[in-house]
């Protein structure tokens, strides 16, 4: 698209907005992480650069050990999301069956409740001496280790993590035109061979990108490892490490650089399979095979496989909700009695988690929507030399694990001091620039598909009847996307209500810790149990309802667009 | 393998409420080149589809060769079917996609790569095995789509659009080539179309379709010499449809139609048709007038001769219609 040439003098104003959000990044996401890479290189102490560090890491065994766990956990729970996410995804793309609503509302579970706000549920319900066990072990003999050492976690993070496989996957088998499948079964193929051979290779890009997603996000958990008490794993390795070490152990940031390196390198991967493989293949003809009916049989495996799954998926929750009102909870398959207390507790004397949730997530969220809406404008509507730059430097915070960016932060800004020597690293607004650059991929992909829907000439008709370019976004850009930009608020809120890994590494005191640092502490202790669990619940409660309010939000300006065309 | 019959005996489709193909009765001859021609949303498509499996009829038969297929699958079917949008597997490289079909029957894996060979050959695309579809132009796309469903050696071809894909200059060469196959194999073919040149060139019959009905069934020849009503007169070629009211007789319930180029401009004086020329369109061989009678335009081509004058817009004319071209079709 060839822009007119009269945007040209009219860039100064965009220009210093470029120039303003660069800065923006390249202080709080480019100078912490940077940092972290520099010190895993240099000697301690602050000698010239080195490598004994990364020797070190590799002659310790406890971090070597540590790698492997992390990257068999990572690639175990990619193989059982997988095994939850196929045959679900093929029976609700393939075939004729009611349950589909219900599957797709699985897709936003793990969005409402990440997994370390369940791992002690987990524990109670699946563990030794949870529920199920204990049933198990009284009326047949035997127990089942679900959540024995390294399986705990597989486990809860494939229940936690699947939808993402789910719902790339889906949405790949629905975008391949009906007639690839057809074309090979007319030519004889049917059945497994048919989806072997042409639905899933077709739909292999959907599938990778969930994959690696998933991949990625277990190997950099932190909190849900040790909620389960595993520590040896690489990421809550480096948290360890710095928290009872402190900020100038070398070992930390080797970790952290590990980290990213796995983590672009599992992304770098997955773009090298995916290479070439742009199968968009859907045309006018629509997409999907045409849906097959289910026999009785086969519908009653469909319905038996979806509820097993949902009930696995809800487990968390429903253990999380049992352990908030529960008195005393071990050893039984069931709380011995019900209280309101712990509610009464967070309520009372913790309610500042709940409401330093609220102010953090709130500005992070109003943050990323600034940025994600004005980063977009840049990129969709000037010709700004180096703009493409922006939208690669905020996409890159998907690159970087929380907790290299919480250690970043500390590292980086601790030695910065306020007039009264307060070190920058330790006041609060960092956990809010810390959690608006994690969440602002996701705000910005959310302004990207709200500028996209506005067609060019709804600004082109506007500066032809004298609006200038100001007044134009003011007047005609900014009020279509307000849509797409609430919901990117409502849905950047939601997740940063729940972002743990950063926070963790900038939280100094209890005072000023949101929600999800409460949860974590309180889940440490049987005493704190309750009232992390009761904290828990009013976080899905909070989530949830933003989230439902967020697709409200884009349901109605689509509608309203709709209309609009 | 000798060439099969297709008969397809009262079949009704429905998806819902909506009556897709209704009494459909057909029998298209084995070797024949047979066309379903009508316009977009007429069921030309469903009923091809219908004999490839990927529809099910509420009531009657569609039998190949003799034999029921109703409730055969797809895959069981033996049916080529080539798809408009070619349907070649992104993923798969040309001899990929062209062994597809034989891999599906367990062929061993010599005779596989003989008769993908082969089948390559005859469309004239043997330098392309290793190809990936999408560095392929339309036209070969095309020919490796026709090349994967002969190789299973189907009892009959189905082509679905084959020809809209392509460019305009394309469309006439291909659908040469594609008549040529044809006769070469021998095949059973159907080809669905909504471009009437395209039915009227290449195809030995054609059954019009209009509103899941077939209006008519015969030659190019006989449905544009003779069509058996109005639908098939005004959609094969231009037609003048007129009722009473443009000066000539008419019976009641029926309209008189005629050809453009079989009536000429006369002098106004003493014709039984004359008006206005209210519309010329220069067509080389030929100039197109319309002429306004009462609420009628009534469209007459004249041969041009280099030289001569165009008739004037506003210039009153006669038409002349000479008996044995007036045709009476019923309303």
């Amino acid at each position: 698209m060839i822009l007119p040439i009269a945007v040209a003098h009219r860039s100064a104003g965009a220009a210093m907005l470029a120039i303003a959000i660069g800065l923006f990044l390249v202080a709080f996401l480019v100078v912490p992480v940077a940092t972290v890479v520099y010190v895993a290189f240099t000697e301690k102490g602050g000698g010239g650069f080195t490598l004994v560090n990364f020797l070190d890491f590799a002659r310790t065994d406890l971090f070597v050990r540590s790698f492997w766990n992390s990257i068999y956990v990572s690639a175990m729970t990619v193989l059982w999301s997988s095994a939850f996410a196929l045959p679900l995804a093929y029976l609700t793309t393939r075939f004729e069956f009611r349950g589909a609503a219900l599957v797709q509302t699985l897709a936003f579970l793990p969005l409402i409740m990440p997994p370390f706000v369940g791992a002690v549920a987990m524990q109670l319900l699946f563990g030794r001496n949870g529920t199920l066990n204990l049933l198990l072990d009284d009326y047949f003999g035997f127990k089942i280790g679900f959540m024995e050492g390294l399986n705990g976690v597989i486990f809860l993070q494939a229940i936690h993590y699947f939808p993402f496989i789910l719902v790339n996957l889906s949405a790949a088998l629905r975008n391949i035109d009906r007639s690839m499948e057809e074309a090979a079964q007319n030519l004889g193929s049917h059945g497994l061979r048919l989806f072997r051979r042409i639905a899933f290779p077709l739909a292999l890009p959907g599938y990778v990108a969930g994959a690696s997603l998933v991949f990625v996000k277990v190997f950099d958990d932190v909190a849900s490892p040790l909620l389960l008490n595993v520590k040896e794993m690489l990421a809550p390795q480096a948290y360890l490490r710095i928290a009872s070490i402190g900020i100038d152990d070398p070992m930390g940031y080797v970790i952290a650089v590990v980290l990213i390196v796995l983590a672009v390198a599992t992304m770098w991967g997955s773009a090298q399979v995916l290479k070439g493989k742009d199968y968009a293949t859907t045309q006018r003809g629509g997409g999907g095979l045409a849906r097959r009916p289910l026999t009785g049989r086969q519908s009653f495996l469909a319905y038996a496989l979806v509820l097993l799954i949902l009930a696995l998926v809800l487990a968390p929750h429903v253990g999380l909700l049992l352990l908030s009102f529960a008195t005393v909870w071990s050893y039984s398959p069931l709380p011995d009695g019900f209280t309101l207390a712990h509610y009464a507790r967070v309520l009372g004397d913790s309610s500042g988690y709940i409401t330093n949730t609220l102010l953090y997530s709130g500005l992070a969220a109003g943050l990323d929507v600034a940025l994600g809406g004005a980063i977009a404008y840049l990129v969709l509507r000037t010709r700004l030399p180096g703009r493409t730059m922006l939208d690669w430097g905020a996409g890159a915070a998907l690159a970087v694990p929380g907790v290299v960016l919480g250690i970043g932060y500390l590292r980086a800004f601790y030695g910065v001091k306020l007039p009264d020597g307060t070190p920058l690293a330790t006041l609060w607004i960092m956990i809010v620039l810390a959690i608006a650059i994690r969440r602002l991929p996701y705000a910005l992909r959310a302004a990207y598909a709200a500028l996209q829907q506005i067609s060019v000439s709804l600004e082109e008709a506007a500066e032809n009847l004298g609006a200038t370019r100001s007044r134009t976004v003011r007047r005609i850009v900014i009020p279509l996307m307000t849509g797409g930009l609430l919901a990117g608020f409502v849905t950047s809120f939601a997740t940063a209500a729940v972002e743990l890994s950063a926070v963790l590494m900038l939280v100094q005191s209890n005072s000023d810790a949101p929600l999800s640092y409460g949860i974590y502490v309180l889940m440490q202790t049987p005493a704190g149990r309750g009232a992390g669990a009761a904290l828990g619940v009013i976080a899905v409660i909070i989530v949830a309802v933003c989230m439902g309010f967020s697709q409200l939000a884009a349901d109605r300006s689509q509608r309203a667009r709709g209309l609009e065309l | 393998m000798s060439a099969v019959a297709i008969d397809i005996r009262g079949v009704n489709l429905s998806y819902g409420p909506t009556h897709v193909l209704k009494d459909i009765d057909l029998s298209i001859r084995p070797g024949e080149l047979f066309a379903f021609l009508g316009p977009s949303g007429c069921g030309k498509t469903t009923l091809l589809r219908l004999i490839a499996g990927f529809a099910q009829a509420q009531t009657g038969q569609v039998l190949l060769d003799g034999q029921d297929v109703a409730g055969l699958s797809p895959w069981k079917r033996d049916v080529g079917m080539v798809f408009q949008s070619y349907a070649l597997w992104p993923h798969m490289t040309v001899a990929q996609n062209v062994a597809f079909g034989l891999e599906e029957r367990r062929k061993p894996r010599a005779e596989i790569a003989a008769k993908v060979a082969q089948a390559l050959e005859l469309v004239g695309l043997s330098a392309y095995a290793q190809r990936r579809p999408a560095q392929l132009s339309g036209g070969q796309q095309q020919r490796v789509a026709l090349a994967r469903t002969i190789a299973i050696e189907p009892k009959v071809l189905l082509l679905d659009e084959p020809l809209s894909n392509l460019d305009a200059r394309m469309r006439v060469s291909v659908r040469r080539d594609l008549r040529e196959l044809q006769q070469r194999l021998g095949l059973t073919t159907i080809f669905v179309t909504h471009d009437q040149e395209e039915a009227n060139t290449i195809c030995d019959r054609i059954a019009v379709m209009e509103a899941g009905v077939i209006r008519q069934v015969g030659t190019p020849m006989e449905l544009y010499e003779r069509p058996a009503n109005l639908f098939v007169a005004s959609f094969l070629g231009s037609a003048n449809i007129l009722d009473g009211g443009a000066g000539v007789a008419v019976p009641a319930g029926q309209r008189l139609v005629f050809r453009p180029q079989h009536a000429s401009l006369a002098p106004a004086a003493g014709a039984a048709m004359s008006g206005p020329v209210s519309h010329r369109e220069f067509l080389g061989a030929t100039v197109r007038y319309g002429v306004r009678i009462g609420d009628h335009e009534i469209l007459v081509d004249a041969p041009f001769q280099s030289g001569a004058e165009l008739r004037a817009i506003g210039e009153t004319v006669g038409v002349a219609l000479p008996p044995e071209r007036m045709l009476y079709l019923p309303a």
